[in-house]
């Protein structure tokens, strides 16, 4: 494919920042990459399939895409409330909490796994109160709709189970989609919303068709990424998982089993399957995002 | 004595203590449970080494899990000498990168094995279960915890222990997969490693009884509390043989082969044996072991060459994908 | 994006902290609700977490916390976070910048394919992140192969590599790579939405002015994304210190000599030693602080400029 230019910009730099931005992309990501891929070709169709396609790792597909894509979706919507409330409102202790959204980043995802499981679980603060309702609201979700294996879908524990996957995915996403928004809804001009008011919007109005058109790109950005980052995730999911074969195992999890095996080919094929499958993701909603970008520009 | 031959004299005494003085540096490339015995054991090699050869050895550790520790060793980890879990990860080394002979096993005593350990069973106190012996792990209700075999090597030695008294008792390989099987239905979570497990059973109260390595549950029951946990000794269960050998390409490179062999050799004298005792690993010398009998009771233990053929067709059979691992998860 | 048109080049405005004037304020209720709503958020997600760590630090009383830090093997680790960290921030830095610049301010085809391999680290797990190296650098990678071969390619570069014999994974130069793939996107992505949201017509303002392309990059645009570059750098450090899984790939876990912080909690934790692996999580944790005292710092420094 090619860079090319389309059209001439009166700003200079474009040859320097591109020409640097492919060189260092080439060297640190690209170059590593492919000694993955490589070692992937090395095995045969059949070796590829067993390996990427044996039911423990289809099963652990199904999992770590829909685990991810929950806990991105929530943080995509609670990321998005919370910079609003710490852009737009004063409260007391508010930099605490700003300062606090990095925490994620920062903590060892095997402290935060350790630290999540601690207080989740059966035995911890918050799991002694919501561990028996989550039991017992699964339980009674299966006696009113009983064609579905809840227990199954849903786990029967906090920690230890599927909502571990979901607690810790979410920890871990957070920052992404705040940190995304925040500087967007910061930069975003108070002219706007006041020339919306002035010409007879409401609030909803305003909200809905001014403010977040400007903020959708970056609440897609922060939503992708937080979506890439859950599906790597390992640290942090194995202490809290259970890791059940076929029921809350991650892919991330079995990549670690096969290198445990001295088969690197395995590992990299796995892990070939959700880079690639990962990539379309991405590039598709970079796409998406390009598209509302000119959609609402115009 | 002339002054050149003062000054001979004096060159010569320079050279010698410029030998003496020599800084030699080892690294230990080692599994996890042993940072305890070998934090101990190195410092008493060092006291021995600068006694007997006036150089001041310093070891550096490296722990981590028994089959990852192999693997970095095969990508160009510097090791001078491995301590490892399973005599398949030494001999990965060999068969991947040639940087250890085919005959490592045979160059030192009892296999490369300087101390054993065996699996047991870590419950709570008063043992509220009343488990007794394998048979009570897979009664309905019961919580077992033991890490996930594909991905730590101690778990392994936890499931080969079940497969081989069920072997014993049920007298076919059929029954013993269901027995196992059973066994795995009351694992409430497969943590990644063996330390995880334990701290699953012990911080998180889940469970009712953890499988362990002898020398783990020791150390859980001196850093938790005897008054909290006790541990049960199966009737049967495997004798688990770690090895320890130099890595000669690495060794020889750094040109530290002497010492990173006096190194594991010190491991099998009276004062190498007392400590591997003192931190709960059974010493294979007779004398020094006899010391520590009231410490690790008799039962009956099988060797992995025994009962399963040797390490190799033991991963086949039971660990590899499509293994009998699998098969327990897979149709169940 | 008509608004920064509207926006003096010199006057940079503050972030937005009032809640502005009456007509673009939402009812109380709606305040309410989301104030309630993100701090339970915060307060399940974040403030817990933080509390769990700290409370497993003190357990044992201030001196045992303290004590942790004590440890020589403690001291080297944090040393080699923090060299870690100085090499790949402003590394990823100038590369986020000149990523940004090319993307947001131009146009050109196969963009969205550029965003994309540069988000790819992200959706990198972090095992197979460290894996990839040792593919590269380890003794039975491209570049062992290479120095083993009977006949390389450029036998002068194979002896000479040979000769020097570079330890590049199990020590700090892999430790720096593995780091600088993990946290590789941030300060780019960070920057990419923000330059885009806000267009090129300050940029073409100066120019037309007669700058210079370095001086239309120093005093617009740096001034313009700014709180973007700030979190970028924040992110993208935060997330250096505390990657484990890579890391643990490419680290030979030496004590004292290739443990980085996150790594030497993962060994106190597996002695037992859970006072003290605590402890040096919580100062990690507190890394979360620093983005409060710089973002202060910056402010401060703003109002000053503004004043004077």
């Amino acid at each position: 494919m090619a860079f090319a230019r389309a059209k001439r910009s009166v700003l200079p730099g474009f040859g320097l920042s591109l020409g640097f931005t492919l060189a260092y992309l080439s060297l640190i990501v690209l170059i590593p990459l492919s000694a993955a891929f490589i070692k992937t070709a090395g095995m045969s169709w059949a070796e590829f399939l067993e390996a990427v396609a044996s039911p423990r790792v289809v099963a652990s597909y199904k999992l770590s895409f829909g685990i991810s894509l929950c806990a991105a979706l929530i943080n995509a919507f609670f990321g998005f409330i919370l910079s609003w409330v710490l852009v737009r409102y004063t409260f007391p202790g508010q930099r605490l909490v700003d300062a606090l959204v990095d925490l994620p980043f920062a903590l060892p995802t095997a402290v935060a796994g350790i630290a999540l499981s601690a207080i989740y679980a059966r035995n911890g603060w918050v799991g002694t109160w919501l561990d028996p309702i989550w039991a017992k609201g699964v339980q009674e979700l299966s006696s009113i709709v009983p064609w579905v294996d809840w227990p199954s879908w849903l786990g029967t524990k906090l920690a230890f189970d599927r909502p571990g996957i979901f607690i810790a995915l979410t920890f871990i996403g957070l920052p992404f989609v705040v940190r995304t928004v925040q500087p967007v809804l910061a930069e975003l001009e108070p002219d706007l919303e006041e020339a919306a008011a002035t010409l007879g919007a409401n609030r909803w109005q305003t909200m809905t068709k001014v403010i977040l058109p400007e903020l959708l790109p970056a609440l897609i950005t922060g939503f992708a990424l937080a979506f890439a980052r859950a599906l790597g995730e390992y640290g942090s999911v194995v202490f809290i998982a259970g890791n059940q074969p076929l029921h809350s195992e991650i892919t991330p999890l079995l990549i670690m089993t096969k290198l445990e095996q001295y088969d690197y080919r395995g590992a990299t094929a796995i892990a070939s399957v959700m880079l690639v499958t990962s990539f379309v993701l991405l590039l598709l909603i970079n796409l998406l995002q390009k598209w509302s970008r000119r959609y609402y520009r115009v | 004595m002339s002054p050149r031959n003062i000054f001979i004299v004096a060159l010569a005494l320079g050279g010698a203590v410029a030998a003496f003085a020599k800084n030699v540096e080892l690294l230990n490339v080692s599994y996890d449970p042993t940072r305890e015995f070998y934090g101990d054991y190195n410092a008493a090699f060092a006291k021995y080494w600068k006694a007997k050869s006036g150089d001041t050895v310093t070891v550096k550790q490296s722990h981590g899990g028994s089959g990852k520790q192999a693997r970095a060793v095969i990508d160009g980890q510097q090791a001078d000498v491995v301590t490892l879990a399973l005599a398949a990860d030494i001999n990965a080394l060999y068969e991947v990168a040639k940087i250890v002979p085919p005959d490592w096993q045979g160059r030192l005593p009892n296999n490369s094995a300087p101390y054993t350990s065996t699996i047991v069973f870590l419950v709570r106190k008063g043992n509220p279960r009343h488990i007794k012996d394998w048979d009570d792990l897979v009664k309905p209700g019961v919580g077992v915890v033991t890490p996930n075999p594909k991905t730590s090597g101690g778990a392994r030695w936890n499931y080969l222990a079940a497969w081989a008294y069920a072997v014993k008792k049920f007298g076919s390989e059929e029954k013993a997969k269901e027995f196992v099987g059973r066994l795995y239905r009351n694992v409430p979570v497969l943590d990644s490693g063996a330390r995880g497990s334990t701290t699953t059973f012990v911080q998180r109260e889940i469970g009712d009884v953890a499988i362990a390595w002898e020398n783990e549950a020791f150390l859980a029951l001196k850093e938790f509390g005897r008054d909290k946990f006790e541990i049960v000794v199966p009737s049967l269960s495997m004798l688990a043989e770690p090895t320890v050998s130099v890595v000669d390409k690495v060794a020889k490179k750094k040109g530290t082969e002497m010492v990173a062999r006096a190194y594991l050799e010190y491991l099998y004298s009276d004062e190498g044996q007392d400590i591997a005792g003192r931190n709960f690993y059974r010493p294979r010398n007779e004398v020094i072991a006899a010391k520590y009998a009231g410490t690790f009771p008799q039962l009956e233990l099988v060797t992995i060459d025994g009962a399963f053929g040797g390490w190799a067709k033991a991963h086949q059979a039971h660990f590899a994908d499509g293994g009998t691992f699998d098969q327990i998860y897979l149709h169940k | 994006m008509a608004a920064s048109v509207s926006t003096a080049l010199a006057d940079k405005r503050l972030p937005v902290r009032a809640a502005g004037p009456r007509v673009i304020r939402n009812p109380w209720w709606v305040r309410m609700l989301f104030m309630t709503t993100a701090l339970t958020f915060v307060g399940c997600f974040l403030v817990l977490p933080l509390v769990a760590v700290f409370i497993e630090a003190l357990r044992k009383g201030v001196g045992a916390y303290f004590g942790a830090f004590a440890d020589p093997a403690a001291q080297s680790a944090i040393r080699l976070t923090l060299l870690t960290v100085a090499i790949v921030v402003p590394a990823n830095l100038v590369f986020g910048v000149a990523a940004s610049w090319c993307i947001a301010k131009f146009d050109f085809r196969g963009k969205s394919l550029l965003i994309t391999l540069i988000d790819l680290p992200f959706a990198v797990s972090p095992v197979i992140s460290g894996l990839i190296y040792v593919l590269v650098f380890g003794a039975q990678g491209w570049l062992g192969l290479y120095k083993n071969a009977e006949n390389p390619s450029w036998p002068a570069l194979a002896a000479w590599l040979n000769v020097h014999d570079f330890q590049i994974i199990f020590a700090v130069p892999g430790i720096v790579l593995a780091t600088t793939f993990v946290t590789f996107p941030f300060v780019a992505r960070e920057l990419i939405p923000l330059m885009q949201a806000q267009g090129n017509d300050e940029e073409y303002a100066a120019i037309t002015l007669g700058a210079s392309g370095w001086q239309t990059f120093w005093k617009v645009t740096v001034p313009n994304i700014k709180w973007g570059l700030f979190y970028g750098v924040i992110l993208c450090n935060a997330r250096a210190m505390g990657e484990f899984g890579a890391v643990s790939v490419v680290s030979g876990h030496v004590r004292g000599e290739t443990n980085t912080m996150p790594l030497h909690i993962e060994i106190l934790y597996n002695e037992y030693n859970f006072v003290a692996a605590f402890a040096v999580s919580s100062l990690l944790a507190l890394l979360a602080l620093v983005t409060l005292v710089l973002k202060c710092f910056i402010e401060w420094r703003h109002a000053q400029a503004r004043e004077a």
